[in-house]
């Protein structure tokens, strides 16, 4: 085996206060967004002010990171501007590089040619060379985050074929369909992740109990239900219990996170140039632990030693986890 | 309604089902329903094309005599090497024009000839369909969750740069696509020991909420939505916006006769309520809706009237 490679740990942040904890954790870069529908976790009460952002990422400098903005939803028809505009705010602010999915706004960014570093979301999905390289072509774009329905052997194939950088997610949570590509969301809440930037929003949860059992509805339709006093899941569509014929159960995917910690050798392996932590919507406190117990990873496979098992697993908050599409039998 | 302009286009079909179905129900296509293109090809799952690949040609054929325009669809997720290797082809190997359905195959456009662009794209914007259009796209459909203000504003961009603008107007909609298949894992298999299960359901698998509440429907890779999408009683409205093109989308059932209520209202020969009850005898057992376009959220019921 060859020396492993310096991987970089990229880190979620919600907030200014989550984004000095992750880069005194020791991320090397962290990601975060504007508090509006341009990015793909618009949640009440997170993400930053034009004002938060241009101080944290003087802050990361500061202390050698490095900050991505996600400006990965689709713009709106009609309203563009407001897209564009935070493209033009993230090169005045000297954003380290901006993670899109729409093609309108990839192409307004790399004609602006303002010098910012283009990386491709995942909300984009591409899913193969060809289809990386077209968006290195054709935007100069220098890193995608690969979406979440890749073996490990199969990312290890599209390093050696495409001319950009390649990041996967490690931990959090788990999308199990194509990103960027799934209405499920809007079709129960006419919220979508594509175009509000929230999956499954709370504005249109709803607890109720009946008959013994606590029934989590999300847009009016049942997506679990636990015996009364029982801890309820959130109810996020895709991991719902439903009824397909004969089958009665979670038909996409068990309530399960994404850890895929075990793995960092062979993604290291496969080329992978950055690990990414998915969660921008948790706290300060849990994104420090998560980041500080992945840089230890992270830096003891860079020396050598082995990777600690079962560090990380008291942070999945007893969640069952998953290291999802990386092994082939997930399909 | 008044007569109005709309093509007619037929999706490709969603849904595994046996060669000689797919054979009869393009030949019945070709010869009794009035559509002006027909897109043909895999769009969900590349381990169903060898089923039906030998017969492709003669239901081109078929579709060519009837006086369709034949266009090839690409597959929807692109990730294996021979799906790679098909894509390529569809374009380099083909006289027809290719729908694409995964930005893969941008890869393969040029300038001189002309493509389209399905539902599966994402193009939810002016400033996307016009990168599109610069590079040779000349027609859309929008994918089926954009809401009528987005078609509106996009619609009104496509006039000033050439591109004719279509939406999902019949059957059921198209609303994630995975790497995992639901059809196998509801069965207890995997994806690469599937035993083509998906073949049971010739409209997809119903999925119910835990209040049994019809909601979803699975067809391999694909989720779709329960409800069908059913624009018959908005066409004025989407006239008026300048949508050029109007896509039904391939079930079991008669289908001719969902293609003629459509050409019924567009001609202006029924009335759209007509239209509507002609469409609820072909597919007695769906459920409509417009809710992406008109209603709070997609599986929003079609208002009475």
């Amino acid at each position: 085996m060859t020396a492993p490679r310096s991987i970089e740990l990229i880190c979620p942040a919600g907030t200014p206060a989550a984004l000095r904890g992750a880069v005194e954790a020791g991320a090397h870069a962290v990601y975060c967004g504007f508090n509006d529908e341009t990015n793909a976790r618009n949640f009440p009460g997170l993400n930053f002010s034009r004002e938060e952002m241009a101080e944290a990422i003087k802050f990361a400098h500061n202390h050698g990171a490095k900050v991505l903005v996600a400006l990965n939803t689709f713009p709106r028809a009609g309203t563009f501007w407001r897209w564009s505009k935070a493209v033009d705010d993230c090169a005045r602010f000297g954003a380290d590089a901006v993670i899109l999915a729409d093609l309108g706004l990839l192409d307004y960014a790399a004609r602006r040619d303002c010098g910012l570093r283009l990386h491709l979301s995942v909300q984009a999905a591409a899913a193969n060379a060809d289809a990386i390289n077209f968006y290195a072509r054709t935007f100069g774009v220098k890193r995608v985050v690969l979406p979440r329905v890749l073996t490990v052997q199969e990312i290890a194939a599209i390093n050696r074929e495409i001319d950009a950088e390649t990041e996967v997610f490690i931990f959090g949570g788990l999308c199990v369909m194509a990103e960027g590509r799934c209405s499920l969301s809007s079709y129960a809440t006419g919220k979508s992740p594509n175009m509000n930037g929230a999956c499954s929003p709370a504005s249109h949860v709803e607890y109720r109990e009946a008959g013994g059992h606590l029934v989590s509805r999300l847009g009016g339709f049942a997506i679990n239900r636990v015996a009364a006093g029982q801890p309820a899941p959130y109810p996020t569509l895709c991991k719902g219990v439903f009824e397909a014929g004969d089958y009665k159960g979670h038909v996409f995917e068990d309530p399960v996170s994404l850890d895929a910690a075990a793995l960092i050798p062979q993604l290291n392996e496969a080329g992978v140039t950055a690990l990414k932590i998915e969660g921008r919507q948790r706290s300060r406190a849990y994104t420090e632990a998560v980041v500080r117990s992945f840089r230890r990873a992270l830096d003891d496979h860079a020396a050598g030693r082995p990777i600690a098992a079962g560090d990380l697993r008291a942070l999945t908050e007893g969640q069952q986890t998953t290291s999802g599409a990386y092994r082939k039998t997930w399909r | 309604m008044a007569e109005s302009n709309f093509d007619l286009t037929l999706g490709p079909l969603q849904f595994n089902w046996p060669a000689q179905k797919f054979v009869d129900f393009y030949a019945a296509v070709a010869d009794e329903a009035p559509v002006d293109r027909v897109v043909i090809g895999e769009l969900v799952c590349s381990k169903r094309a060898p089923f039906y690949a030998d017969r492709l040609p003669e239901a081109i054929e078929r579709l060519e005599r009837g006086g369709k325009q034949v266009l090839l669809g690409s597959l929807a997720l692109v990730t294996l090497e021979r799906e790679r290797r098909a894509a390529r082809e569809t374009f380099d190997q083909t006289a027809h024009e290719v729908e694409i359905n995964d930005l893969t195959l941008m890869n393969w456009v040029r300038g001189d000839k002309p493509f389209s662009v399905g539902p599966l794209v994402n193009v939810y914007n002016e400033a996307t369909l016009a990168f599109l259009a610069g590079r040779g796209a000349r027609r859309v459909c929008l994918p089926p969750e954009l809401p009528f203000a987005s078609v509106e504003t996009i619609a009104k961009a496509s006039r000033d740069i050439g591109v004719g603008i279509e939406v999902w107007a019949y059957g059921r909609m198209p609303l994630a696509i995975s790497g995992r298949c639901y059809h196998a894992r509801a069965r207890g298999l995997s994806k690469d020991s599937c035993q083509f299960v998906c073949d049971k359901d010739p409209d997809g698998l119903p999925t119910k909420t835990l209040d049994g509440v019809e909601f979803l429907a699975i067809n391999g890779v694909q989720t779709l939505s329960f409800k069908y999408a059913n624009l018959i009683l908005d066409l004025d409205r989407l006239a008026d916006a300048g949508v050029a093109g109007l896509r039904l989308s391939p079930h079991s059932g008669d289908f001719i006769a969902v293609a003629k209520a459509f050409a019924g209202v567009c001609e202006g020969r029924i009335s759209p309520q007509e239209g509507l009850f002609r469409l609820r005898r072909a597919a007695p057992q769906a459920e409509f809706t417009d809710g992406f376009l008109f209603g709070d959220c997609g599986a929003a019921p079609l208002p009475a009237f």
